[in-house]
C-alpha cells in the first residue's frame, strides 16, 4: 500500500467527472487508503475543460500532480486526453471515451476539431478506447456514461476488489444505484 | 468517524463543532461553499450579505453582542472589507471572531492573485493557514479561541487548493455549545481617537504576547528527517514540499503564520545545513526571516508568480524534471468557457456590440465572458464608465460609455456607483443584467432574488425602484431575449445627456425557477432546429456565440444540438433566411 498512485480524470463541464471522482475516492477511503482529490470548479460548468486528480496510498501529501506523474489518464472526451497527456507517466496508460464534444472555437469554424485524436493517442501511449456513451445508452440511461468510464478505470488500476456497491450507494440517490452497478460492470468488461 | 471533505466543507464542519453562532459572507470563488455548507448546520445563523464589508461588519456586531462569529470572502473581497477589518483589530472582540480570506494563486477564477497574508501584518492580527481539510476543520476552533484569548479578530487564510481539494478528515465528537459572552458597554467598542490611542497600545501588547506564544504553539511543529535541508513552509506549499523532499529534509510546518515564531525558526535553522523557505506568491515569511538575521533560500529560486506545484518546486530546488510524453499539442483546440445556450445575456450583447464609437465597461460576473473593453472590480462597471465618459466628453471624440453589471453586483457595490453618475451629472448608459440570481459563483440568492441563504422568503428589492430613488430619471426594464426590444432600448438609452438605466430582466438559464419566476417568465423552454434547405451557411447565428449551434465546413450548413437548445430564439431572430424554427416533433 506504500506507493502513491495518481489518477487524472478529464472531460468537459457537465460530463460527470466530478461525481466519478467522488465515487472513486469514497471507495478508496473505505478501503483504508489515504486519499486526496483536487478539482477546479469556477468557470468549468460553462463548457470549459474540467480536470480532477485523485491520489491514493498509505500517506498522500500534495493534492495535485505535475507532468509525467499520472499512472492513468481517464478522458471522458476524445480530444481532452491530448490536452492533459503531458501529465501521464511515459509508461502510463490512457482510458479514452470515443466521444467528441465540439468547443466554441470548433463550432464557429475558427479551429478544426482533430478528427484523429484517438489515433494520435494510440501512437503516443498505451490506450484503451471505449464507447461509453453507447454502452450507457444500451443500459438505459446515457447519463451513466461517467460510471462506465469509472468501471474501465477500476479495471485498469486493478481496484475491482473495493466495495463499489457501498461507494455508489453513498454517492447517489437509491433509485440510480442498480443502473450504475451495471454501468460499472460494463465499463470493466469493455477494457478487460 | 473519517470523512472525505473539501477544505470548505471542513471549515463549515469546524465552525459547527466550535460552537459558532453567526456566519456571514458574500459568495466568491474559491470561498463560496463555506457558507453554503454552514447553512446546512441549523445551530448556526448563516446569511449572504450584500457585500464583504457588510458581512464582516455584521459579524463584528455578532461578536460584540457575545456570539462566536465568522465572516468569509475571497481575497479581493477582503479589500472591500478592509475598513472594518483594521478597526476591529483595535476594538478586539467579545465572542470569538474569525475572518476567512480565500486566496486564488494561479487565478483559477479571479482578476488578480494578490497575497492576503499582508493583511494580517497590516492589521496586526493573528493568522492561521491550514494545509489540508483536517487542519481547515481543526483550525477554526483554535482561531476562535485565540481570538477570545488575545482580544483580536483572527484571520484564516486559505487558497484554492485547500478550499477545493478533498482529503480525509477525522470528525470531532459533536458540537461544543459555547455560551454567549454577556454584553457589557465597553469603551473599546467605541473607537474615538482618545480611546483608539489606548487601543493601539493594547494591539501592540497583544501582538507581543502572541509573538511569544507563536514560538511554543503546537500549530508550529517540526518533523525531523535529514538535517541537510530544513524547510519552513505553510499551507498547500507545505504539502508540495513534503511531496518532493520526503524524508530527505526536516520540516518546520507553520500553522500560525503571523506573527512568525522567529525564535523557533532560528533554533531550527541552527540545526540544519541549509534553510529553505517555501511559500506561494510573495516572499513574506522569507523577508521576515532574513530581517531576523537568519540566512535562507527562497524566492531567489522559487517563482513568486502563479500557483506552486510539486513540479515547479522539484525543478527550482532539485533541478529535476519528470519525463513526460512530448508531442505536437497544437492540434488540441481551445476550450474556453462560454455563455450557456439560452443565456439571457446573449441577446443583449448581440445588439450592444453593434454600437459604434462606444466603450463597453463591464464588471465581474458571467457577462464578463462577453467581449468588453474595460473591467476592474465588483461594482466598478458604472463608476469606471462615468470617469471615462467625463474625459471623453472633454477630449471631444464623441465616444460614449456603457457601464454594465449583474443584479448581485449591483446590490454588492453598484448602487453607490450609480449614485456617482447621477450626482455628478454624467451622461452614461448604465445596464443591470438582471438574471435573477448570483450566476457566476453557482446560484446564490441575493437581495433581489426573494430568498435568503437558508431558503426563507424575504423582501425582493426592485432594481428599477432603487434606480429611481437614487435619482435616475430614465429607467427601463426589458426582456433581453427580444432583440428588437434590446435594440430600441439601447437607442433610447444612448439618446440622453444624463444617466439612463436599462435593466435586462430574464432568469439565468440554469436557474431553478421559483414560483414567482414561473409566474413572471412562464415555461419558455423548447427546442429549435435548422431547415437545411433554407440555411445558406452565412454564420449569423454562429456569431451569437451559442454553444448549441455548430457550423459544418463540409456542408456549409449549421445544426442545433437539441440536448443544449432551450428555445431562447436568439438565433431565430438573427437568421436572415428564416431557416430556424421550433422543432416539429
Amino acid at each position: 500500500m506504500s506507493e502513491v498512485k495518481n489518477i487524472l480524470l478529464c472531460g468537459v463541464g457537465g460530463q460527470g467527472t466530478i461525481l466519478a471522482s467522488k465515487i472513486l475516492s469514497t471507495a478508496l477511503v473505505a478501503a483504508g487508503y489515504d486519499v486526496k482529490m483536487s478539482e477546479i470548479h469556477g468557470m468549468s460548468q460553462r463548457g470549459g475543460s474540467v480536470v480532477t486528480q485523485v491520489r491514493y496510498g498509505e500517506k498522500v501529501f500534495s493534492p495535485i500532480i505535475g507532468q509525467g506523474s499520472a499512472d492513468i489518464l481517464v478522458s471522458f472526451e476524445s480530444m481532452e486526453a491530448l490536452r492533459y497527456l503531458s501529465a501521464l507517466r511515459k509508461d502510463g496508460s490512457v482510458v479514452v471515451n470515443n466521444y467528441e464534444i465540439p468547443t466554441a472555437t470548433t463550432l464557429s469554424g475558427e479551429e478544426q476539431y482533430p478528427a484523429d485524436s484517438i489515433e494520435r493517442l494510440q501512437k503516443l501511449a498505451k490506450t484503451y478506447v471505449l464507447d461509453a456513451a453507447k454502452i450507457a445508452a444500451e443500459l438505459g440511461n446515457p447519463k451513466s456514461m461517467n460510471v462506465v468510464l469509472l468501471g474501465a478505470l477500476v479495471k485498469r488500476m486493478g481496484l475491482e476488489s473495493l466495495d463499489w456497491d457501498a461507494a455508489l450507494t453513498a454517492c447517489m440517490k437509491p433509485q440510480f444505484v442498480e443502473l450504475n452497478q451495471k454501468a460499472l460492470a460494463a465499463g470493466m468488461a469493455a477494457v478487460a | 468517524m473519517k470523512c472525505l471533505m473539501t477544505g470548505n466543507e471542513a471549515i463549515a464542519r469546524g465552525a459547527w463543532e466550535a460552537g459558532v453562532h453567526y456566519a456571514s459572507a458574500y459568495p466568491g470563488t474559491p470561498s463560496t461553499e463555506i457558507l453554503e455548507n454552514i447553512s446546512g448546520y441549523k445551530e448556526i445563523y448563516s446569511e449572504w450579505a450584500p457585500n464583504e464589508k457588510v458581512a464582516l461588519e455584521s459579524a463584528i456586531g455578532a461578536s460584540f453582542a457575545g456570539g462566536r462569529a465568522i465572516a468569509s470572502m475571497k481575497h479581493v473581497g477582503l479589500n472591500v472589507a478592509a475598513d472594518p477589518l483594521f478597526t476591529s483589530a483595535y476594538t478586539g472582540v467579545n465572542g470569538g471572531l474569525m475572518v476567512i480570506s480565500a486566496d486564488d494563486p494561479g487565478l483559477h477564477s479571479s482578476q488578480d492573485e494578490q497575497d492576503n497574508r499582508y493583511y494580517a501584518r497590516a492589521a496586526k492580527i493573528a493568522m492561521l493557514e491550514p494545509s489540508d481539510s483536517q487542519e481547515a476543520k481543526d483550525f477554526v476552533r483554535i482561531a476562535l479561541e485565540l481570538s477570545e484569548q488575545y482580544d483580536m479578530p483572527v484571520m484564516m487564510r486559505l487558497t484554492t487548493r485547500v478550499c477545493h481539494s478533498k482529503s480525509v478528515v477525522e470528525l470531532g465528537d459533536g458540537r461544543t455549545e459555547i455560551p454567549f459572552v454577556p454584553y457589557q458597554k465597553k469603551d473599546k467598542f467605541n473607537p474615538v481617537p482618545a480611546i483608539s490611542r489606548q487601543l493601539h497600545s493594547k494591539v501592540e501588547l497583544n501582538l507581543k504576547k502572541l509573538r511569544e506564544y507563536a514560538n511554543t504553539a503546537p500549530l508550529n511543529s517540526i518533523t525531523w528527517g535529514s538535517k541537510k535541508v530544513g524547510v519552513v513552509s505553510a499551507g498547500a506549499a507545505f504539502q508540495y514540499a513534503r511531496e518532493i523532499y520526503g524524508d530527505s529534509a526536516s520540516y518546520l510546518k507553520l500553522g500560525l503564520t503571523f506573527p512568525l515564531p522567529i525564535e523557533k525558526i532560528r533554533d531550527f535553522a541552527a540545526q540544519v545545513d541549509q534553510l529553505i523557505v517555501i511559500e506561494e506568491l510573495e516572499p513574506i515569511m522569507e523577508t521576515e526571516i532574513r530581517a531576523a538575521g537568519i540566512p535562507c533560500i527562497g524566492k531567489d529560486q522559487i517563482p513568486n508568480e502563479g500557483e506552486l506545484n510539486p513540479d515547479i518546486l522539484r525543478k527550482a530546488l532539485l533541478g529535476e524534471v519528470h519525463e513526460f510524453i512530448d508531442f505536437d499539442a497544437s492540434v488540441v483546440a481551445a476550450r474556453p468557457p462560454v455563455m450557456c445556450a439560452g443565456c439571457p445575456h446573449r441577446g443583449f450583447f448581440h445588439e450592444l456590440h453593434k454600437l459604434k464609437n462606444t466603450i463597453f465597461v463591464s464588471d465581474i460576473g458571467c457577462y464578463g465572458l462577453a467581449p468588453k473593453d474595460i473591467a476592474i472590480c465588483m461594482g466598478g462597471g458604472f463608476s469606471v464608465a462615468h470617469g471615462a465618459q467625463k474625459v471623453f466628453n472633454m477630449e471631444g471624440s464623441g465616444k460614449r460609455c456603457v457601464g454594465m453589471m449583474g443584479d448581485s453586483t449591483f446590490f454588492h457595490s453598484g448602487m453607490t456607483s450609480m449614485l456617482e453618475a447621477v450626482y455628478n451629472r454624467s451622461n452614461v448608459l448604465l445596464v443591470v443584467l438582471d438574471n435573477r440570481i448570483t450566476g457566476m459563483t453557482g446560484h446564490q440568492q441575493n437581495p433581489g432574488s426573494g430568498f435568503t441563504l437558508s431558503g426563507e422568503d424575504t423582501n425582493c428589492t426592485d432594481i428599477a425602484e432603487v434606480a429611481s430613488a437614487l435619482g435616475v430619471k430614465h429607467v427601463k426594464t426589458i426582456n433581453p431575449l427580444k432583440l428588437d426590444e434590446v435594440k430600441s432600448a439601447l437607442q433610447w438609452g444612448m439618446s440622453f445627456d444624463e444617466p439612463a438605466v436599462l435593466i435586462t430582466r430574464w432568469p439565468c438559464v440554469l436557474k431553478k425557477l421559483s414560483q414567482a419566476d414561473q409566474k413572471e417568465f412562464g415555461s419558455y423552454k423548447a427546442v429549435n432546429a435548422v431547415d437545411p434547405n433554407k440555411c445558406i451557411g452565412c454564420k449569423a447565428c454562429v456569431r451569437t456565440g451559442c454553444p448549441a449551434i455548430e457550423y459544418h465546413a463540409d456542408t456549409k450548413k449549421v445544426t442545433i444540438d437539441r440536448g443544449q437548445c432551450v428555445g431562447c430564439d436568439i438565433c431565430t431572430q438573427v437568421c436572415p433566411q428564416n431557416a430556424i424554427s421550433r422543432e416539429v416533433k
